[in-house]
């Protein structure tokens, strides 16, 4: 309301700061423009990609970088893609689908449940238990990599998709997120009074406590599959096989193959246009389930 | 379970039966999944990576593993090649840490002011690159560097200047820190702008009264008031920092030469276990990197225990 009867005044001053508002006319401005400014600085990356995805090898190094070339190739570049080592794109793809689903939704389940209880039960061994996990936060999650290899290889694990999604199954941090939201959102009251009433804590747990957790739950389910869906250092130490591959690594290699190669292996625009398809679910994704994680994220931060 | 035990535990003065104290036995099946994962994947990790620390295989002891006490630690931390990594990492974090931050604050702090849709839009925007898997953005700002594929050369046409080699062995450093930034500020920016959102907006018209401009607000209410948000982006900043692995490796084969497999800590411990085959002292490296961070962010946390809320 104060910002429309400000922006209606035809003419301020701009040195001079008006004092009934934070915010007087020539800052607004003065704001505006840094967020112009912010906002094509984290666009134009991608904006390169959406454009460069349409043109073919050659053209990728023909011309305007940030504008569409003289062919629209995006259709063969997607057809080359199945075709390129016998599609193995589209392997890699189902791959990362595969990972980001089993990693983010079984490391939700163990984070909710944990969570939950670390909240709401007062075993022995709790509290030790909470400061080993809070310790753990701390714990460099790329340190595990080579010693976690190592045991894979022990088990026999190596080189399959259990490599993957096993150690993917680890999140303090949901732990903690789900510990501190269910603390406040389930009411020691409402238990008790499901208690009276007969219910089994299973049953108080899906009944009761699952709605109650809903925003700690898709938050968590957001970070650890996305967590998942990203993750480099791990499949690129325990995947051996290309067939196994999730996309981030399968381009990775096509990149360092690209770059070392000759002719026949640069295969640039297959590169560009597979980064691009890549990206665009969790994109559409964030941006569709807007209303859940803008509030959501924030949980970590409100004690 | 003893009534002192539980009673130690917070909240939990209720009056506790029998059957209650039984019931809070249920605790540990919620529990025990995570426990087992966490047991299997961090503690045995961490134990074993201590484990093979502090032995020794190879052709020299004939394949059996010997222990060798500290010698792997006293070999890392006379290893040139290993400081200069944490040398670079640390310089990293001096540099990275606080651009990342001063820019999520600043668009937080100008989201918090403006409600427009400009605003909304941008903030979304500034978000989107937090969806983007490290390897991919790593990837695109390698072509956008390149002197072959890249606009650089456009841009810089335009105003009669020449683009500088952003994958030259001197501009490297300064073009992981924007492909980093580039990344993460969207992430911190969110968070940090959620804890803004949550202050009582009351608190801000008696300093308007008084005659305190935006800035004012800004800096001297408004940052205090989420220094909490602060030190958590901060820890995970730091975190992330120390670890770097993804960006540096993915961007080596793009920048020739600019990027030696060794170029931080994590990278030299990867080239170590996959391209020597020295677990070992692979291992040393990880964990004295893990151990560094780990002592690292505590200490950071110690420090700043007032602004956190955590004691």
């Amino acid at each position: 309301m104060a910002t429309s009867t400000l922006a209606s005044k035809a003419t301020t001053d701009r040195t001079a700061r008006d004092t009934s508002g934070p915010v007087g006319q020539g800052r607004r401005i003065g704001s505006h423009v840094v967020l112009v400014i912010l906002a094509v600085y984290f666009v134009v990356p991608l904006w390169w990609l959406a454009v460069a995805s349409t043109k073919t090898n050659s053209g990728l190094f023909a011309g305007d970088a940030l504008w569409f070339g003289s062919d629209f190739a995006l259709w063969d570049n997607v057809t080359g893609l199945f075709t390129h080592q016998g599609g193995i794109y589209w392997t890699w793809f189902r791959n990362s689908f595969v990972y980001a689903v089993a990693g983010g939704v079984g490391a939700t389940v163990l984070s909710v449940l944990a969570g939950y209880g670390l909240a709401k039960y007062r075993f022995r061994g709790r509290s030790v238990f909470f400061a080993l996990l809070l310790g753990s936060v701390m714990v460099p999650m790329t340190a595990l990599v080579i010693p976690t290899f190592v045991l894979l290889s022990g088990m026999g694990l190596l080189n399959t998709m259990w490599a993957v999604i096993l150690p993917s199954l680890l999140s303090p941090v949901g732990v903690y997120l789900v510990r501190v939201y269910a603390q406040d959102a389930v009411p020691e009251e409402v238990l008790d009074a499901g208690r009276v009433d007969g219910a089994g804590e299973l049953r108080l747990f899906f009944q009761v406590v699952l709605p109650l957790l809903r925003p700690a739950i898709v938050t968590v389910l957001l970070l650890t599959t996305v967590a998942t869906w990203n993750n480099f250092f791990l499949p690129l130490a325990v995947l051996r096989d290309p067939n196994l591959l999730p996309v981030t690594v399968g381009i990775y290699n096509w990149q360092a193959l690209s770059n070392a190669g000759a002719g026949g292996e640069q295969v640039w625009n297959l590169i560009v246009t597979g980064s691009f398809l890549s990206v665009v679910p969790l994109v559409a994704a964030f941006l569709s389930l807007q209303k859940y994680w803008q509030g959501g994220l924030s949980l970590g931060s409100v004690r | 379970m003893s009534l002192s035990k539980s009673a130690a535990a917070p909240a939990a003065a209720r009056p506790t039966s029998k059957i209650a104290s039984r019931r809070q036995r249920w605790g540990y099946v919620y529990v025990a999944p995570f426990a087992a994962v966490f047991t299997v994947f961090l503690v045995l990790p961490l134990g074993y990576a201590l484990w093979m620390s502090l032995h020794n295989k190879g052709i020299a002891t004939a394949g059996r593993s010997v222990f060798v006490g500290a010698d792997n630690y006293v070999k890392a931390f006379t290893d040139p090649v290993f400081l200069e990594g944490l040398w670079r990492v640390l310089r990293f974090v001096l540099v990275m840490v606080p651009v990342q931050i001063v820019v999520a604050l600043v668009a937080a702090l100008l989201l918090d002011t403006l409600a427009t849709r400009l605003s909304r839009a941008t903030r979304l925007l500034i978000f989107v690159p937090y969806a983007i898997p490290a390897v991919i953005g790593a990837l695109m700002w390698g072509f956008l560097y390149s002197p072959r594929f890249g606009p650089a050369q456009d841009v810089f046409g335009l105003l009669g200047l020449t683009a500088p080699n952003f994958l030259s062995s001197a501009n490297i450093f300064g073009s992981l820190v924007n492909i980093v930034t580039w990344q993460w500020v969207g992430y911190y920016m969110i968070i940090i702008y959620a804890a803004l959102r949550s202050i009582d907006p009351s608190v801000y018209e008696a300093a308007v009264l008084d005659g305190a401009d935006g800035r004012q607000i800004a800096l001297r209410i408004k940052v205090p008031m989420i220094s909490s948000s602060m030190v958590m982006i901060v820890v995970f900043a730091l975190i992330g920092t120390l670890q770097f692995f993804t960006e540096p490796q993915v961007l080596r084969s793009s920048a020739q030469g600019a990027i030696p497999s060794d170029y931080t800590p994590n990278m030299y411990a990867f080239a170590t276990a996959f391209n020597y085959s020295q677990f070992n002292y692979a291992s040393t490296l990880a964990f004295a990197l893990g151990f560094l961070v780990f002592v690292g962010s505590y200490v950071f946390l110690f420090l700043t225990r007032k602004q956190s809320g955590l004691k």
